[in-house]
Parts: C-alpha cells; structure tokens; sequence
C-alpha cells in the first residue's frame, strides 16, 4: 500500500534540547520532502537545525526530545515507530554519511567488519565469505584502490579521504532508498571534498537513492542538488529548485547567503557578508527570527511570525514580503 | 616491536637492580649481626666470639660492602635467598611453596572482580543516572571505604559462626574433600579480595563507557541498525576494555598487598601470611626475599600492561 | 609510550586544563561577579552527602581534641580481674584482653588514626606537587623518570614497604606516615604536573618566564594556585587512604604499637574465632569507626571534586 506521498515527508517538525539556562529549540516547525531519486540540499549557518532535522530522521539525536511535527517515511511515522522496526530502517533504507571520517569510524575495529556488520545486520542468513565478499566490492565500487587488502586494515591506517569513502561505501551496502550525508565534506581537505563529492554523485547514480545533502556550502549543493531547503534559526526560511532559488532567491537571508558567496564573475570587494550573527535559540526574538539582521525589516517583522507560502512553481519562501523582494534583487542583480 | 619489548625489559632490569640495592642497604643499616641473630642466645657461650668471626669471614661480611652486593645480588638471581632465621630453611623454598595459594587467591578474586565490574560498570553507564547507577556507585564507594579485614572479620562472623556455611579459616580440612573442600575455604576470601577490587574498576569501566557512548562512532553503529547491546558491546566496550587490560595489570600488587591483610584474617598459607609472621619474627632473610618477589611481580605486570597495550590497541604503533 | 598508557587519573591532563582555563580569578565569560571559590563552595554545600561527612568529622575532631573529657577514664589503666568484659555501666564498650576500657581507647584511637592520616595525606600532597611541578616546569628525561618513578610507586602496595621498612627498623608511627606518604604521592604528583603543562601552555606565562621569572616563582605565583583546588580534593582523598592504611597495618600488627590505641590494632585483637564469635563490643565498634571516618571523608573529598570541578561530576 504504498502512498503517493513522496518518501520522506518532514511535518512541522520541532526538536528541542534541555540545557542548564532554558530549553533550547533547535528545530521550530520545519516541514519539506524528499522524492524518489531526488537529492535534496539543505543549507544553513552552523546552528540552524540542519544537522539535528538529519539526526531525527532516524532518531539519532541523543540528549533532545522531539516536541511536535511527524517525519513520515514510507507513509511511516519514524518518530514512533518501535525502537525494533526503526533499527530494521536504519543502514538498510535509510543509510547515513557522517561529517568527521576520523571518528565516525570505529578505531579499534577494522573497516572491513564494519561494511560486514552493517550487511549482516538485516541480511542474517548472509554467510561470513559472501559478506567479505561484498564488502570488498563495495570498498572497490567507492574507488578503494586494492580494496582486498584494504578490508583488512583499521581507520587510522586510512586518509581522510579514505575513511569517507568507507564510510559511503558503509551507507550504500544495502542498498538504501535515502541516504542522509551530513556535511560529508566539511572535515576533509579541499582537493579530496571534489572526489567526494564526484563519488556521493557516482554512488547515488549507482543506487538510485533519493539524498539528504546537509551542507553549509552552497558550491557543493549547486554542483549535485535537485532542490534546496534554506533553514534559518530552526526554521525553513526558502525552498525550491535549485536553479530558481539560486537565480530568484525570495527570501532576504538566502539573497545574503548567496551575496557572500564568492563567484567567478564578481570582485571579491563586492562580497557582502551577512552582518550580525545568528539569534540566540533560548530566546529567539519574537515575529521573523532574520528580522534583526534583516535589510528590510518592517515592523510586521519584530511581531508576526511568518508563514512558508509559495511564491512560484514548487517554491516557498517564509518572508512577509517576498513578493517585494523580487523586485528588488532582479534590480540589484542586473 | 621485538625492540621495544627489549628495550622495557632491560630498562626493568635495571630498576629491579635499584630496588635489590634498597634492599640489601635496608638490610645491613638494620640492628644487629647477621650472624649474632643466626644463634640463639642460649648458645652464646665462651669462644662464641670467635666462631662469630671466623662465621664472618667465612660468609664474607668483612669484604668491601660492592663485593657483598654482587655476591648477594648473584645468589638472589640463582635462586638462592639464604635460609629462615627461623628454621633454616630455604627462603627460596618457602615463598614458592607459598605462591601457589596466593596465586590461586589472586587469580580468583581477579576474576570476580572483573565478573561484577564490568557488567556493573556497563550497566551503569548505559543506564546512567538511575537507581542502578546510584546502587553501583554506593558499591563502589562501600568497598572502598570498608577495610576488607573488617569485612572478612564480619563475614566470618556470618557465614562460619552464625550460619556454619563455610569454614572460618586455612585452605582445606585435614583429610578433607579434595577439590570441592578447598573451594569451600577459598570463597570467602577470594570473594571480599574480589569485591574491595571491583569498586575502582567498576567506577572506571562507567567513567570511560560513559565517555566511549558519546563517540561518534558509536552513532555511526547505531545509524548501521544496530540494538543498544550491539552498539554497546561491539563497539563502546571494546574501546574502553583495552585500556582496561592495563588498569587490572597495575592493580595486580595492589590486589596482593590486600591478600596480605586476608590471608591473615582467614589464615590462608600464602605468601602473605608468612611476610607477616616473617616480620612479626624478625626473620630478615624472609622479607627480604618477599620483598623481592613483590618488586619482580610489580615490574613483571607493569611490563606486562605496556607491552599488551601496545599489542591490543591497533592504533599504537610501537618502535 | 608512557604518555600513551592510560591510567586510572587518566582524565587527569584534560580536566587540569579546563581548571586552569576556568582559572583562579580569571572567570570565564560565562560567570557571574561570584569568584570560583564562592561558586565552589555554593556547589558544595548544596551536596547533602557531603555536608553530611564533613558534620561527621568535625564531630569526631572535636571528640579527637576533647578525648580526656569524653572517654573518661585512661586508655591504659590495666585491670587483670575484669578482662574481656560485656558493655556494663561502667565500661560502655566493654573492657579487652588487659581489662582496659574499650570506648575510652576507641576515642584515644580516633586520635591516631586522624593524625597518621592527616600527617601522611599532607606529606603526600607536599612532595607530589613538588615532584609533579620539577616534572612539568623541566620536562624532558627528568620528567620521564619522574613520572616513571610515579607509576611504579603507585603499583607497589605500601603494605609491603611497611613489612620491609617495620621488619628491619622495627614498626613506628613515623615509618607508618612515610610508608603511606610513599604510596600516596603519586597521584598528587600526576595531578599537579597536569596543571603545570596546561599553565606552561598560557602565554602570559610564556611571556613571563621571557622576562626572566625563575621556576620557584611560577610555582609559587601560577602553579599552585591553579591547582589548589585539585590538590585539596586529591589530599582529601588521601587522608581517606591513610587512614585506611594506618587500620590495616596496625591490625597486622605493623603500625601503631600497644599499649598506645588506634583502632586497627584494637582490631588485632579479632583474629581469634571466640573473640569474633563472643565478643563483637571488642571488634565491631573499631571497625564501624574506621568505616564511617573513611566513608566521610571520601563523600567529603567526591563532593570537594564536583563542587571544584563540576564537568567531571558523575564521570568517575
């Protein structure tokens, strides 16, 4: 019975954390899909719940509370899905890359048990020769020169850039529907992050899975994304198509994000950095939480909350004044 | 590998040649004449001054004090420790004959150190918080603070002269039942060695698992599909057992200085009993030769512990 | 290699950091006007546990202090005709194997054992942090041999010091404080050299030792009160274990010598069966005693760790 809905559907979804000075809301209501097939980026400053909305999916955040929304896969509420049936989804359909190859991998285990046992956990009749034998495989799919060998040896006989290739082929092993890579660049050198990033392409092509891409790098989400979730202080500020929201950005803090950008056709002098810094999550500041950084700022902003609305074919923006701001930014880019 | 494994030993061999010097200097700066305590006072007659002297000569204390180390240094490495003052037995014989006991002592209470420790630790750590943490913690505190000869004077109290389970004291009934009799004799004091034991490494088995479960690593397990035990005994355990291996090696002496105090609470015949009797006695070839055992088994196990870390631990490379 | 291996103070170097970080005086960005101090002993005051043990020990300090006037009759008055007798009105405990009045020895006791523990606990801290600083301040060989000598003295049991120490010079209270002292010290040493390398690293330190400040004053001006409030917690811990220490040693008959009492060798008299069985007013108040001084003084010295420290609270 499958449902027409697309894979992941994320539903107002709000996480938040206890801490000593107050609770911390780090996700606010955030809400967007994922398709069949799609890859899917998510952009943000370090601080606005993009790796946490990744963490819950598969309900990996560990000292936080999921205080509303559903995250739908399948139809399936993950959420509240028995702690049996979530750990018979997670690395089998829904699979992830994390953000620092040198301790997501275990370091006194050697990498080729770790592919084995992320394959043997929802394939138990495989037997100990077929799983080092797809293990290997997968080690040479990622692009692991002398894999055989490879299997044999602990992470810290890896590179960086190694580990993560392990760690990809580790999140593909079974074949997932959606895989959820969590900066898969961040940690690494910038010649390897192409290599990645070419092989995150490969690996995709390969298995068809629809892709979470969490990034802070707008580059790596304009060179594989088919959509992009802009998510600002917990919330999603912008989505749509790539080539749309980078084109006609409607909402202010995205028209900043891709301001500070540095591209081949502008001066670097005309880099505009987004003055100010992001607000305090134990007490965001009432109405738009960008209104403090915020060029056009109204008074509407510092009261009224604003609601996601589209502005255009399969594009939203959470800004009262979108409609304006379209205006102005074709003003300001031509 | 090999080089490094030299190189630890030799530099123990050396440090065992310090603690003999220590010892032997103890030795001689002690009151009295070596030979003067061999005889007993009763047969201190007329002329014994001269047998002492020619006994001086002949056991060589008038030679340069370089030249009685050496030689008392040579007889200590072949084995010979000199004899009791007390029956003139080999000292050599009677800590051998000894080590069995304490050995069998140790190793049991080792083990039921590491039988409650770790699941303790595991189940603290993982449960972090709640009334099994606080139960375990108490322990650990308890078993620290209690002294074990208390507790085994209490014991004894309970389970030999109230309740009559288990006998009070030696390592066996004369005549009595074999194997399952000596078992019988060493629950008691294997059991509270154990115990005082496990309340360190259970708080360090939390300590370290508490801070293995907030790895990465452990994430990406979970993120694999795997159930908290999986997670927990696959990967977060076997991180901070290695370390462990080195913590329960130095705690071996440890664990012999309180089979001293129990050996004597239950009066086991092991190696403990007869330093103190050695001590009570004034019977210097004896400690010393103990002394000595105990120094060989500190460096032996804290060889022991750099070597198998080196061996378990993948990540140290050692050259 | 040695830096490699773990030990059980193995959170040592990274919590020495985050106190120094945190700093006498310095206060972080974070705190309020309190200074750490204040703040510390706010923290532990709040920890009933603690409160608890400390309340204990002043009580049994001022027992130690005032003992002529509680015990009320002498500790050594022999009386052959009433040996080994039942708690009555007279004797509150009971009388031993000489006839001599149990409670009164019990509170004379409480004497010793604080003051071995004490004594011993203190020269333990003095030469660790002496030793520890030379180490961090001089590094190199001198601290690998230092710290070599550290772990070996850990692992080697002071009860086996005392049996060569008291079987050849015979056993006294001054052998006991330094045979304890010598198994001590090394955690305060570890501890303070921990300090020392994370003060080194502070570059107005740097700075200072440029301009030609010798050794002796960083240890005086930075180093120690950087670790003050380790050293009072790892001292603390230490009287805990000489006292326990100074009981078993004095029950094997290596420590305090009768007539004088201390209460592990007021527990020497507990090594015969009829005494065990018949007899608890002779072993069970001694031993009680020495469970509940160390307990104190372990809450004491955990709630002094939480409250100096509070991120390594419920970590070990």
């Amino acid at each position: 019975m499958e449902s027409t809905e697309p894979l992941l559907v994320i539903d107002d979804l709000a996480v938040e954390f206890r801490t000593d000075e107050g609770v911390v809301k780090a996700v606010d209501g955030a809400s967007f899909s994922v398709g069949r097939g799609e890859i899917v980026g998510v952009v943000g400053e370090s601080g606005s719940g993009k790796s946490v909305t990744a963490m819950s999916i598969l309900g990996l955040v560990k000292s936080g509370r999921r205080a509303g929304g559903t995250i739908r896969f399948r139809g399936r509420d993950l959420a509240t899905l028995p702690a049996k049936e979530l750990r018979a989804i997670r690395g089998a359909e829904i699979a992830m890359i994390f953000q620092d190859p040198m301790t997501a991998l275990n370091p006194v285990v050697t990498v080729g048990r770790q592919i084995v046992e992320a394959l043997k956990l929802h394939d138990k009749k495989l037997s100990k020769a077929a799983a080092r034998d797809r293990a290997i495989e997968l080690l040479a799919l990622v692009g692991m020169p002398d894999a055989a060998a490879r299997f044999k040896q602990y992470p810290h006989e890896f590179s960086g850039g190694m580990r993560q290739r392990a760690m990809i082929a580790m999140a593909i092993a079974n074949g997932p529907s959606l895989l959820i890579a969590d900066e898969p660049t961040t940690a690494l050198d910038v010649t390897i992050q192409a290599q990645v990033l070419d092989l995150l392409k490969v690996a995709q092509q390969e298995t068809q899975a629809a892709t979470l891409l969490i990034t802070h790098d707008l580059g790596v989400v304009a060179e594989l994304a088919d959509r992009v979730v802009v998510m600002y202080a917990g919330r999603v500020v912008e989505q749509g198509d790539v080539t749309t929201v980078f084109t006609e950005p409607r909402h202010p803090y995205t028209v900043g994000l891709l301001e500070s950008l540095p591209r081949l056709d502008r001066d670097v002098d005309e880099l505009h950095p987004i003055p100010g810094s992001p607000p305090s999550l134990l007490a965001p500041p009432p109405g738009c939480p960008f209104h403090p950084r915020c060029p056009l700022a109204r008074d509407r902003c510092r009261t009224e909350r604003p609601q996601p609305r589209v502005v255009g074919a399969g594009h939203q923006s959470a800004c009262h004044f979108a409609a304006e701001l379209a205006a102005v930014h074709t003003e300001v880019t031509r | 590998m090999a080089a490094f494994v030299v190189r630890r030993i030799l530099v123990n061999i050396v440090v065992f040649m310090l603690i003999g010097i220590g010892v032997f200097l103890l030795v001689r700066a002690a009151p009295g004449d070596p030979v003067r305590m061999m005889i007993s006072p009763e047969d201190l007659q007329e002329g014994s001054e001269q047998f002492i002297q020619a006994r001086r000569a002949e056991l060589g204390l008038d030679d340069p004090i370089l030249v009685q180390y050496a030689r008392w240094l040579l007889d200590a490495i072949s084995g010979d420790l000199g004899s009791s003052f007390l029956n003139r037995e080999p000292v050599s014989g009677l800590l051998l004959e000894r080590l069995g006991p304490t050995v069998l002592l140790m190793s049991t209470a080792l083990g039921i150190s590491l039988l409650i420790a770790v699941p303790l630790g595991t189940i603290a750590a993982v449960r972090r918080n709640t009334g099994v943490d606080y139960a375990a913690a108490a322990l650990s505190l308890g078993v620290i603070s209690v002294p074990s000869f208390f507790l085994g004077i209490t014991a004894i109290y309970v389970f030999s002269l109230q309740l009559g389970w288990l006998p009070s004291s030696g390592m066996s009934t004369p005549d009595g039942g074999g194997g399952a009799d000596v078992l019988k004799h060493l629950i008691m004091p294997a059991a509270i060695l154990g115990l005082a034991a496990a309340g360190p490494l259970t708080r360090y088995v939390r300590g370290s698992l508490i801070d293995e479960l907030s790895a990465d690593y452990v994430r990406t397990a979970e993120a694999k599909g795997g159930s908290l035990a999986r997670v927990v005994s696959r990967h977060a355990l076997r991180n901070s057992l290695i370390p462990l291996i080195t913590i329960v090696m130095i705690n071996i002496p440890q664990m012999l200085a309180g089979a001293v105090v129990l050996e004597q609470v239950f009066a086991w015949p092991g190696m403990g009993q007869l330093a103190v009797r050695a001590v009570n006695t004034q019977d210097y070839p004896v400690i010393v030769g103990f002394a000595l055992y105990v120094a060989a088994l500190v460096l032996v196990c804290n060889l022991v512990a750099d070597i198998a870390y080196a061996v378990v631990d993948p990540r140290v490379k050692v050259t | 290699m040695s830096d490699l291996r773990p030990s059980l103070d193995a959170a040592d170097v990274t919590a020495a950091q985050e106190a120094v970080a945190a700093g006498p005086g310095t206060g972080g960005p974070s705190s309020s006007r309190r200074s750490p101090r204040a703040m510390a002993a706010r923290r532990f005051r709040r920890n009933k546990v603690a409160v608890g043990g400390a309340i204990f020990l002043l009580v049994l300090l001022v027992v130690a202090l005032l003992a002529p006037l509680i015990a009320g009759q002498s500790p050594y008055s022999v009386d052959l005709g009433a040996i080994r007798q039942p708690p009555s009105a007279e004797h509150w405990l009971g009388t031993d194997a000489s006839g001599r009045d149990v409670f009164a020895r019990l509170v004379y006791a409480a004497r010793v054992s604080l003051m071995v523990g004490v004594f011993a606990a203190l020269l333990a801290v003095l030469v660790g942090t002496l030793v520890g600083a030379v180490a961090g301040l001089f590094g190199g060989w001198l601290d690998t041999a230092l710290m070599r000598t550290a772990d070996m003295m850990l692992s080697f049991p002071n009860i086996v010091v005392v049996i060569v120490l008291a079987g050849l010079l015979g056993p006294s209270i001054p052998i006991l404080v330094i045979a304890i002292a010598a198994s001590e010290w090394p955690t305060a040493a570890r501890m303070v050299r921990g300090v020392t390398l994370a003060v080194r690293e502070r570059e107005y330190l740097h700075a200072a030792r440029v301009a030609g400040a010798s050794r002796g004053w960083l240890l005086r001006k930075h180093i120690v009160p950087a670790a003050m409030g380790q050293i009072v917690v790892v001292g603390t811990l230490a009287v805990a274990g000489a006292i326990l220490s100074e009981a078993v040693l004095s029950f094997l008959g290596l420590g305090v010598q009768p007539p004088q009492a201390s209460w592990g060798n007021m527990l020497n008299d507990a090594q015969s069966l009829t005494v065990i069985q018949s007899m608890p007013w002779l072993w069970l108040p001694p031993g009680l005693a020495i469970a509940a001084t160390v307990l104190s003084v372990n809450f004491v010295g955990d709630g002094l760790r939480d409250a100096v420290d509070p991120r390594q609270s419920g970590r070990s």
